[in-house]
């Protein structure tokens, strides 16, 4: 389990109702709880899980768990439309593109995806207010991630 | 060693490239379109990284994508698998260029092989058999034409250059037909492959489809694997393979063997790679040569135990062949059957979700596939959902082996050519031996 996922489980929890989230994949299990500021991380258990059909089950659940909640963000959702590295700033040191809160038309940059040395502007498709920022600066991203939420 | 690889491809061969990576404790990136995210190799993986919606052109045949992804994971090299972009020069002088290791040949190499032309004028110059041709592109020159198939002798067969794999092809029996089906298959691989240029070869009646492997460090050592036996084919594709091709005399086998590895020292192959023939009383005449891992590369590893995958990062590496000729010893026989998610009527590849999934085991039977209970097939790509390959001390012990396995597998909620396989498995003709290319669609009134 890579520390992005650990992370974008953090954020989803801190934009949500919920109080604590648990993710089983396969051996590996993260639970973050609201109020401790760090996550605890579960060793891989001793016993081997058996090989799929059996643990291709869980490993699905887990996926389509983490799905479901990002389905819960409020408000229209800017994806990505490539794979690269977020930036919110045209460059570094630079005041941001956008903030929470702030109002957006279509057409508005809201931040950069590099991919290959090629800066990349992503626009707002819909006019409204920034409702959160799902990505840091410097973070890599894959194909149709949530970036944005405009409310 | 290759510290992190990324896996630019999708179903069996991807998760057969993870196993790999695992053994070596290479850290792996899966690259995965949308649909794919339910990938038995996504799951598994280190890392997984969505490159694109399910359409393989925005997906698996997306260099900038894919490029990207390797950069956001630090990944150090690429294995391309079969088909979407392994033996694409362009994409691998791309990685190279990024600083990145691709897995398999340097891209001279592919662009080389990818031209069927300059690939035969490149064995030819190695010693490698070759089939009576125009040796050359041919031209307009109606006169000349004619003199070069009645050269060659008819029936011929007009090629593309830039085709390969079955496809860009027409047979001519007499000289009635010669120049219209040269205008034609020009006309049709210029749409085809953005290239009309095309050659003429001697159509052999009744070959049989025999490949020699190789492995190859880019340091000037070759080895072979053996060969393999590909002859039944449904419109050129393999359908079950085995290893090694029944019934050829010692001599002409050692002495194409001797050319293969010959003709990779000559071009400095780098990685694994098959030297594909037609062959036909006694006679080798190579077609062309793939510059990759290939489906049925699993009979050669029975057969022979070598890791051919293994052995592909090994070399990307930067290290030497892990063996020299006189370390590989042949044991007994091994046959490939492929499982296709297909109608076994029309062949129509049927996607859909698989209910119900149990692999077959035993002694000698191994199952490369990615799917599980409840794993859905995606209709965006290729019907390939697993090979069943087993392997015998002898010929009859593996086939045995085979049909054994066949009527013990189940795959429910999808339909599959298991049922066709298990016909094969029991052909007369096809337990003797030896049967060539046009056996298969003779046998299904094709």
């Amino acid at each position: 389990m890579d520390i992005r996922k650990v992370k974008k489980l953090i954020e989803l929890l801190e934009e949500s109702n919920l109080n604590e989230l648990e993710i089983t994949e396969g051996e590996d299990s993260v639970r973050i709880s609201r109020g401790s500021a760090t996550a605890t991380y579960a060793a891989p258990a001793v016993m081997a899980a058996p090989v799929a059909p059996s643990a291709a089950p869980a490993m699905l659940s887990a996926t389509e768990e983490v799905i479901a909640s990002e389905e819960q963000l409020n408000g229209h959702v800017v994806n990505s439309p490539m794979v690269g590295t977020f930036y919110s700033a045209p460059a570094p040191g630079s005041p941001v593109f956008v903030s929470v809160g702030q109002s957006v038309s279509p057409g508005d940059v809201l931040c950069i995806v590099e991919a290959m040395k090629m800066m990349n502007q992503i626009e707002a498709d819909k006019a409204g207010v920034i409702g959160a920022i799902l990505a840091e600066d410097g973070e890599p991203i894959e194909f149709d991630q949530p970036l944005f939420t405009i409310i | 060693m290759l510290e992190k690889v990324l896996i630019a491809n999708r179903g069996e061969i991807a998760l057969r490239i993870l196993r790999a990576c695992k053994e070596l404790d290479i850290k792996t990136v899966a690259v995965h379109s949308k649909v794919d995210a339910a990938l038995k190799h996504v799951k598994l993986a280190d890392e997984a990284i969505c490159i694109g919606p399910n359409p393989s052109p925005q997906s698996y045949l997306n260099v900038p994508a894919i490029i990207s992804a390797m950069e956001i994971t630090g990944a150090t090299g690429v294995h391309p698998g079969y088909g979407f972009l392994a033996e694409n020069a362009d994409f691998a002088e791309q990685v190279e260029k990024s600083g990145f290791v691709f897995i398999g040949p340097t891209a001279d190499t592919i662009r080389i092989m990818g031209d069927k032309v300059a690939a035969i004028k490149a064995m030819k110059a190695a010693g490698v058999p070759t089939v009576p041709g125009s040796d050359g592109p041919l031209t307009e020159n109606e006169e000349q034409l004619r003199q070069t198939a009645q050269r060659i002798g008819y029936p011929v067969i007009i090629k593309a250059a830039a085709g390969g794999g079955g496809r860009g092809m027409r047979v001519v029996e007499s000289e009635d037909n010669l120049i219209n089906s040269v205008t034609i298959t020009k006309t049709e691989a210029a749409a085809a492959f953005g290239d009309g240029t095309v050659y003429m070869e001697k159509f052999l009646q009744n070959p049989r489809h025999v490949e020699v492997q190789v492995l190859a460090d880019g340091q000037g050592r070759a080895i072979h694997l053996g060969d393999r036996d590909c002859s039944l084919q449904r419109r050129h594709q393999k359908v079950l393979e085995e290893a090694p091709a029944p019934g050829i005399p010692e001599d002409a086998r050692q002495a194409v063997f001797d050319s293969c590895v010959n003709a990779c020292v000559q071009i400095n192959y780098r990685g694994a790679g098959t030297f594909e023939f037609l062959y036909e009383d006694g006679r080798f005449y190579f077609i062309e040569m793939n510059t990759r891992v290939q489906v049925e590369h699993p009979v050669s590893e029975m057969i022979t135990g070598v890791d051919i995958v293994k052995e592909q990062l090994l070399i990307a590496s930067g290290l030497p062949l892990s063996f020299q000729q006189e370390d590989i010893s042949f044991r007994g026989h091994a046959f490939e059957c492929r499982i296709n998610a297909e109608d076994s009527v029309n062949f129509m590849p049927q996607p859909g979700t698989i209910e119900a999934y149990h692999a077959p085991g035993g002694n000698g039977i191994r199952v490369d596939s990615h799917i599980y209970n409840g794993y859905t097939v995606p209709p965006n790509y290729d019907s390939l959902i697993g090979k069943v390959i087993t392997y015998g001390r002898d010929r009859d012990t593996a086939l045995s082996r085979m049909r054994i396995a066949l009527d013990e597998m189940v795959i429910e909620g999808i339909k599959t050519n298991i049922a066709l396989q298990e016909d094969l498995v029991r052909d007369e003709a096809f337990k003797k031996g030896g049967v060539n290319i046009h056996y298969l669609e003779k046998k299904l009134g094709l």
